[in-house]
């Protein structure tokens, strides 16, 4: 495991990852819910197994809870990293 | 309160190609969409039809039923959802095995990755219900919503549940028919090692040289709707569910009972249901699965029912064209005989070559012939018979 893992690309990755989900490109940002994106709690089971597939961290259901945006979800994987 | 349940609107996506029009006029011409002994649904491009998220969110079997739906209200003129009370919409749509393209992936991530590994989302795609369940999500069909289970007779069974829910009054629209994508390592495996599947690769119904079918993909849905209804926001009425009926034949897990007993009955309260007699009859879709044992007993369960008019009445297999779509056959197959009804042909029975003892009804060899209105009204009757014994028939009038 890369300990210089960036806030950068980990922002472009969960960005990535909502696109393959199917939200659309332009309402990605760092601010926007993914509630408005149309992403769902079994999208975020996703997107949880992917960051542990290329961070190594685990995020668990209750990690999640309260998080409404990307930056919330950036945020948490850093602190985890951390 | 009798009420009268019209086809407003059908799609569909089978070997043919997508679309209720290429199935009917390809077959008429006699092209067939077997290819190395499998009918794929090849021309069917999900991404085409639905959007990143929904495809991520279906197994194939439900991509098809959605992209089925949306040919099948377009066509009957639907916009934004159900015309009327959407808690009137219901949806059912059978399928013989549901998502075990999904179930295959998911079993070889948590053989080869663990059980971690798994998607969240494998048994949303894989359970049988799915296609219905995202078809009235999309379409905000609010009434009942379920998915039929009985093998090879889903699709037919589906319809006939439309037919009914319509009928006695629970529902004023539904979208309702069969979907199935089941050419896959396990399935395919399956069905060879049971001796179901054709060595030959050729789908030839009736024919004395058939040995087993080939297995399709693809979906059929219809839009039901009452009559009264329909005609009150001026839809176009493509034909009618006339009847329908479902016996057992309570004999053999896989095997049809010979005499073709079960079918016959179907057939014969089919007809009774539809209020019509068997001189009524102009043609016959016949359930036609290229294997021994079925094409016997079809045979045998037509002649108790037609009678004298046996060898007259002229009967086809669409299978001949695009192979076994299990638990969409009934579905696809009953749009199949609307369209010929409505064009006045009877598409061919492609492949039929070699007579067999017994087997000896008019089965539309090779090349289409038009067909015969009887006293100006063009009624068929459209045959699924399923693993477990489930007989499933329609009868279905054309405008």
């Amino acid at each position: 495991m890369s300990t210089t893992v960036t806030r950068e690309e980990i922002e472009q990755r969960v960005f990535k990852a909502l696109e393959e989900f199917g939200a659309e490109p332009d309402q990605i940002n760092p601010d926007a819910e993914f509630e408005s994106m149309d992403v769902d709690s079994l999208d975020l089971v996703e997107l949880a197994q992917i960051v542990e597939d290329e961070y190594g961290v685990q995020l668990k259901g209750e990690d999640m809870e309260g998080v409404k945006t990307v930056r919330q979800a950036v945020d948490l994987v850093m602190s985890k990293l951390g | 309160m009798t009420r009268t349940v019209a086809i407003t609107g059908v799609g569909a996506v089978s070997p043919l190609g997508v679309g209720a029009r290429a199935l009917h006029e390809r077959w008429s011409a006699g092209r067939s969409g077997i290819e190395d002994g499998y009918g794929r649904a090849s021309e069917f491009e999900p991404k085409e039809h639905l959007s990143i998220k929904e495809v991520r969110r279906a197994d194939r079997f439900t991509q098809l039923a959605l992209a089925a739906t949306k040919e099948a209200l377009e066509d009957a003129g639907w916009e934004d959802g159900p015309p009327g009370d959407p808690d009137r919409a219901a949806c059912v749509i059978g399928t013989g095995i549901g998502g075990i393209g999904t179930l295959e992936s998911q079993h070889i991530v948590m053989r080869d990755e663990g059980a971690e590994r798994i998607s969240p989302l494998s048994i949303p795609l894989l359970m049988a219900n799915a296609a219905s369940g995202v078809v009235a999500m999309k379409h905000d069909l609010r009434g009942q919503s379920f998915g039929t289970v009985s093998a090879c007779a889903a699709g037919a069974h589906a319809i006939g549940m439309a037919e009914r829910l319509i009928r006695y009054g629970d529902a004023d629209v539904v979208v309702t028919g069969g979907s199935e994508a089941a050419i896959t390592p396990l399935a395919t495996a399956a069905f060879t090692k049971m001796d179901a599947l054709s060595d030959s690769g050729i789908s030839r119904p009736f024919d004395r040289r058939r040995d087993g079918f080939v297995m399709g993909e693809g979906a059929g849905i219809l839009v039901l709707e009452d009559e009264e209804a329909a005609r009150a926001r001026g839809a176009r009425i493509l034909g009618y569910v006339r009847g329908y009926a479902s016996t057992s034949d309570a004999h053999h897990l896989t095997a049809p009972e010979p005499t073709g007993r079960g079918a016959a009955k179907a057939i014969e309260l089919a007809l009774k249901d539809a209020g019509v007699e068997v001189d009524d009859v102009v043609y016959v879709n016949a359930h036609g699965t290229s294997t021994p044992l079925n094409d016997r007993s079809e045979t045998n369960a037509l002649k108790a029912v037609l009678g004298e008019r046996a060898g007259q009445v002229p009967v086809s297999s669409t299978k001949s064209a695009i192979g076994h779509l299990l638990g969409a056959a009934g579905a696809v197959e009953a749009i199949a005989t609307l369209l010929a009804l409505r064009d006045r042909i009877a598409p061919p029975t492609l492949n039929y070559e070699e007579p067999d003892e017994g087997l000896d009804l008019d089965y539309v060899p090779n090349e289409a012939r038009p067909l015969a209105a009887a006293n100006g009204r063009a009624i068929g009757i459209s045959n699924a018979f399923g693993f477990g014994g489930h007989n499933a028939v329609l009868c279905l009038e054309a405008k």
